[in-house]
């Protein structure tokens, strides 16, 4: 099991007041799944999205990654969690706008190590597989929506992440280009990754094999995706 | 990470904001370069200063009527009694632990004739017997120095600085020549060595004839200077006891009462200058000071607008898996490179200053390496201080709200 979710609850304490985001959640997701976490805004779904990215803890439950129990770990043990489970997809890209799509793509290996030679070499690869061989050196801001979002997703991979993880990937695209960043996703899960996608669109959910539905801070429905559609 | 990957990321970042960089290094440029140049004058002078007082042969003193620096104004010293040959017979005659007893007598402004050339109006005409040579570190560049004998039968010979003659004797030999000092013809007998000048005075332009004849010419009514150079360093002290003591009796200076002379050397000298220029010195490492702490100041405000306007990136780099310490150090290094580029600029404008001032005036630009060192060190520290509040703010963020910030 890559993801054990156990009965996972997070409070928001606003002023005095106590919200309640989540308010038990039992999931768990296999290796090579590609699941789908949707739900209205208020859902619960950021948040959820930002424990199981390890962004945030739990204030309650239990969150085993990849056998790794990270409810408890401190802001340092999660960063080094990131960067050799998790990839990110944002939706707004977020890449360093001053920097090459290569170096954006290295970023994650300055961050654990790995020597300038091989980085560079690693880096280049997951830009091949973007289909981004011939983008290199162009800064973000001279590259398309779509470009930006290879590079963002060359980025995520770059590391061999147990997890990738897309935050309303296609939210700022138009949808021809969004439907060519959901083939790459495709692609990815094809080739063994694990794919979780954050979205509110229901023909972007249906692109997975299972949709996890959450409304009010718990699991509303859990269902595979029995047909695709194309 | 490493140290590396900091500093090109703080590069990128410094070039990246050019103009808001550039100013931000403004104050330490200004206070590495008020530190360098400072410290360039004051080694410059002192090392010309030494030099020259070093002229004065070692082991010497010299004893005159006025002290060479004084406070308030020379009447105080006026009423006393001339120095005269005589005392510095007796000097000669009594003070054992002296090798030379030397005496000397000066006029300044003068010009000296030969046929239809003249010099200008500013050599210096000294009187003097034959120690002078040693005690005053002259040597003899040709022809023979003052004699005993010269002095004892008034003789008119003279030896010539290289600036007179140049003037006079551009394609002559000068040795058996006759010159003119105030109508009288005087034979000259021997050249000095050029000494180059000092402080933008030139030492060349002396000539020396006998003190005897000296005050024939210009009367005997002038207090003259003593010199004494002890037989070793280790009598240095007793030599000059010995010659207070026989001062005092042949001037009759009643017991209990001060001297009616002063008596300096060379190293008095140097230590009433380093006391002026620690001064000097106290005074520009306080402005420069001054200047780092507000060039520190402006450097954790510009780093905080940083640390604010790249809160998303904060919150990127977190995200994939920057740590605190990689977000700390990125900062901070970020700050210690920017100080340490305005160090480096004010460093190479100081020198600068130094060789400017060195060109313009006849003091000498000297950079001790350990104030360029200092001038680094500081900046790093400046750097290091005022960069630690920015880069931790950064290093605490939550990457969540960083990647939510607009």
């Amino acid at each position: 099991m890559l993801i054990e979710l156990n009965d996972i609850t997070k409070t928001y304490e606003i002023g005095t007041v106590l919200v309640p985001a989540l308010k038990g959640i039992n999931v768990n997701v296999n290796k090579n799944e590609y699941v789908a976490i949707m739900g209205p805004s208020g859902s619960g779904k950021s948040t959820l999205m930002n424990i199981v990215g390890c962004l945030d803890t739990p204030s309650e439950g239990v969150y085993m990654l990849n056998n790794n129990n990270v409810s408890d770990m401190s802001d340092d043990e999660l960063a080094e969690i990131r960067n050799r489970e998790i990839g990110f997809v944002f939706q707004t890209f977020n890449l360093l706008p001053r920097a090459s799509a290569l170096h954006n793509v290295e970023l994650p290996l300055i961050y654990n190590g790995t020597p300038a030679a091989k980085r560079r070499k690693q880096a280049e690869e997951a830009l091949e597989r973007v289909g981004l061989a011939d983008r290199m050196h162009h800064k973000p801001n001279e590259l398309s929506g779509g470009q930006r979002q290879r590079v963002a997703i060359a980025r995520a991979l770059v590391n061999n992440p147990s997890i990738i993880l897309a935050d309303e990937p296609t939210g700022n695209l138009d949808s021809r280009t969004g439907e060519e960043i959901m083939e790459i996703f495709e692609d990815l899960h094809d080739s063994g990754n694990t794919i979780i996608l954050v979205t509110h669109e229901e023909y972007i959910a249906e692109h997975s094999d299972r949709i996890i539905r959450l409304r009010d801070g718990i699991v509303e429905r859990d269902e595979a995706v029995m047909e695709r559609s194309a | 990470m490493n140290v590396g990957e900091s500093f090109n990321m703080a590069i990128t970042a410094i070039m990246s904001n050019k103009l808001r960089s550039s100013l931000t290094l403004l104050g330490i440029i200004i206070g590495v370069m008020t530190i360098i140049a400072m410290q360039s004058l004051i080694t410059g002078l002192r090392n010309s200063v030494h030099e020259q007082l070093s002229q004065l042969g070692s082991n010497v003193f010299q004893v005159q009527k006025y002290p060479v620096i004084h406070e308030g104004n020379r009447d105080k010293y006026r009423n006393r009694k001339d120095l005269t040959i005589e005392h510095a017979n007796a000097v000669r005659r009594l003070a054992t632990a002296a090798e030379l007893v030397g005496a000397e007598v000066w006029n300044f402004g003068r010009e000296i004739r030969y046929l239809d050339k003249k010099t200008n109006p500013n050599m210096i005409i000294a009187g003097a017997t034959p120690e002078f040579l040693i005690n005053n570190g002259f040597t003899l560049a040709d022809g023979r120095f003052i004699t005993e004998q010269d002095v004892d039968f008034n003789r008119r010979v003279c030896v010539l600085g290289i600036e007179p003659v140049n003037v006079l004797f551009p394609y002559e030999d000068p040795i058996g020549k006759n010159v003119k000092i105030e109508g009288e013809r005087f034979q000259v007998v021997g050249i000095l060595e050029e000494l180059g000048s000092f402080l933008g005075g030139s030492r060349d332009n002396r000539i020396i004839i006998p003190i005897t004849r000296f005050e024939l010419l210009y009367g005997g009514e002038r207090s003259i200077n003593i010199t004494v150079k002890a037989k070793s360093p280790q009598l240095f002290e007793t030599c000059r006891d010995q010659t207070i003591g026989i001062l005092r009796a042949v001037r009759k200076v009643p017991p209990g009462e001060e001297n009616d002379f002063e008596i300096w050397t060379s190293d008095q000298l140097m230590e009433f200058f380093d006391n002026m220029t620690r001064v000097v010195k106290i005074v520009a490492i306080a402005i420069a000071s001054i200047a780092l702490v507000v060039a520190g100041v402006g450097i954790m405000n510009i780093m905080l607008v940083s640390v604010t306007e790249r809160t998303r990136e904060i919150g990127i780099r977190k995200s994939i898996g920057a740590k605190r310490r990689d977000i700390l150090w990125q900062f901070l290094i970020e700050a210690i490179v920017l100080s340490e580029i305005g160090g480096i600029i004010g460093i190479f404008i100081g020198l600068g200053i130094g060789k400017l001032v060195e060109l313009l005036t006849p003091v000498p630009a000297a950079v001790p390496a350990w104030t360029v060192i200092l001038g680094l060190v500081f900046c790093s520290t400046v750097g290091l201080i005022f960069g630690v509040g920015p880069a931790t703010k950064a290093a605490r963020m939550d990457p969540i709200e960083a990647l939510r910030y607009e």
